[in-house]
């Protein structure tokens, strides 16, 4: 690595950085001036500033329903892929080089493919006349469909299984880094495989667990698709919202509003929740 | 694992007027019905270009950027770097929202180009932490070696250094075509009717109701998605792609 002291550095990054700061400084900074504006109905967007749209936001009991689902949604997706993912990651690492490439394919390559089309198959496995239904009726074990979609639980499992693959890649970039020797170490001791797991693996692995679940709880506050086609117009959470506003209503200023107020949450809770972790399991993140 | 995708896949060989699971006819019914849908097609094509234009353009902005960043060491670097990940760590909804805002201001909304530096800015990061992963790991003697025989900076790079990094920038130009084709939370916002891209229309038309053309469509997608990640695959390792690491 040269410690250069010629300018070329800065020229090299200079369009990436311009194109930047153009496309993505810029419309946020204009997008959160754009949530202080007033609006009506009637004559549009209005001149001046005010803060009414957040005070709207934190004393409407609309909105609070929306925000406490979409991040309620959010933590038990979160959680969901914490359990699913870690064992799903250990699994795949332990797996022989074969193997491995198979399942990587299975579990990964759907990040290649568009949540719409993700999202589809869920509608299609969760309808009243869908697979799963017409499965458990034709099994005699149900007489009336179980309503899975639009249905807060149909939104959340779809969500589960669009997100996991991102638990699985962070946690599994961990593992990579885990001594085999230290299981190997436990195992001589006499500890069984639930203890190895538990004590010895999952702390080291925790770092990627951390980073994974972060992520994870992002997109899930964040998704749109999915709990637009699977929660369907009842059941709104913030981004869905934010739609309505902007495209329906044409209300721009709530609708930054919600999305300032949205990374604002987002942003604090990732903070908080990286500070706690951090802090409390020290030893592993030296 | 892979459920939804399977039952996409089945659905779309129904012979029935609507999507059921099972079905007794199977036919091809529903691949002819995307021949007879031309503005499926049209919005096809549209996001086939747009992927290959915003693929390019972020690949002609992050290889630069990305030997810069992970060959000198710089004021500011840490700063640019972060900077130029920034998209990855912005909700696509508020970014749809914000760049809606932004146009609205240079009346440029429902303009292509609008549609595809926004595209271009979404999977600029995918390309940038693969060249920089490749150029990372570049053993800079061979580049030094030609710089003490009397080769040019850019000869250089042009025939040492951009060939080694060449698997890495092919790379994350595949994965930023894929990300762009893919994307729909904030081209629903950007794009415009007479610019729809096909995730965005197909999103639409799910609104309306869920029939076996869109599992036909999404099946032929899957397929050539399939193909592609078998091309990743040979060119780069699928997991260091998806991974993002050396």
């Amino acid at each position: 690595m040269q410690t250069a002291r010629t300018p070329l550095p800065y020229w090299l990054v200079a369009p990436g950085v311009l194109t930047m700061l153009a496309f993505v400084a810029l419309p946020l900074v204009l997008t959160l001036s754009l949530s202080l504006y007033p609006f009506s109905p009637s004559t549009g967007i209005g001149e001046g500033l005010t803060v009414g749209h957040y005070t709207d936001i934190a004393t409407d009991e609309y909105f609070h329903t929306i925000f406490l689902r979409t991040f309620g949604m959010a933590v038990l997706v979160t959680a969901l892929c914490v359990l699913i993912g870690v064992p799903e990651a250990y699994v795949l690492g332990r797996l022989s080089p074969g193997w491995r490439a198979v399942s990587m394919v299975i579990v990964l390559g759907p990040l290649l493919i568009s949540v719409v089309v993700r999202t589809l198959g869920w509608a299609i496995l969760l309808g009243n006349e869908g697979v799963i239904n017409r499965s458990l009726s034709s099994l005699g074990l149900i007489d009336t469909p179980i309503r899975m979609m639009f249905t807060f639980g149909g939104m959340a499992v779809a969500l589960v299984h669009v997100l996991v693959p991102f638990m699985v890649l962070a946690v599994w970039a961990s593992l990579q880094k885990v001594d085999p020797a230290t299981e190997q170490a436990a195992e001589s001791l006499g500890a069984g495989l639930p203890t190895v797991l538990a004590r010895v693996v999952f702390p080291q692995v925790l770092p990627g667990v951390l980073s994974g679940a972060l992520i994870v709880f992002a997109l899930a506050a964040s998704a749109f698709a999915t709990p637009a086609i699977i929660g369907g117009r009842r059941l709104k959470v913030v981004p869905t919202t934010i739609y309505d506003e902007f495209l329906g209503n044409l209300n721009w200023p709530l609708g930054a509003a919600l999305a300032v107020v949205l990374v604002v949450i987002v942003l604090a809770v990732s903070l908080g929740a990286n500070r706690f972790v951090e802090r409390r399991w020290r030893q592993v993140f030296e | 694992m892979l459920a939804p995708l399977v039952m996409v896949a089945l659905v779309s060989f129904t012979d029935k007027g609507y999507i059921a699971m099972p079905f007794d006819g199977a036919s091809w019914r529903w691949y002819r019905a995307i021949l007879e849908a031309p503005d499926f097609i049209d919005a096809f094509w549209r996001s086939l270009a747009l992927g290959a234009v915003a693929a390019s353009l972020a690949t002609l902005l992050a290889v630069p950027a990305g030997m810069a960043i992970a060959w000198h060491r710089f004021p500011g670097r840490d700063t640019v770097l972060g900077l130029l990940l920034s998209p990855l760590m912005v909700p696509h909804v508020v970014l749809g929202i914000a760049l809606l805002r932004l146009f609205t201001q240079w009346g440029a909304t429902g303009t292509l180009w609008g549609l595809a530096a926004a595209h271009t800015v979404i999977v600029l990061p995918y390309v940038l932490r693969l060249v920089v992963a490749a150029a990372t790991g570049f053993d800079r003697s061979v580049a030094q070696a030609a710089e003490s025989l009397g080769a040019s900076g850019w000869t250089v790079f042009r025939r040492v250094e951009l060939p080694l990094i060449l698997p890495g920038v092919a790379g994350g130009w595949l994965i930023a075509f894929i990300n762009s084709f893919d994307e729909l939370t904030m081209s629903i916002f950007v794009a415009s009717a007479a610019t729809q891209t096909l995730p965005v229309k197909m999103y639409n038309h799910i609104a309306h109701t869920i029939d076996p053309l869109l599992a036909s469509i999404s099946t032929v997608l899957i397929a050539l998605t399939l193909a592609l990640m078998i091309a990743l695959d040979r060119f780069y390792g699928l997991d260091r792609v998806l991974a993002g690491k050396t």
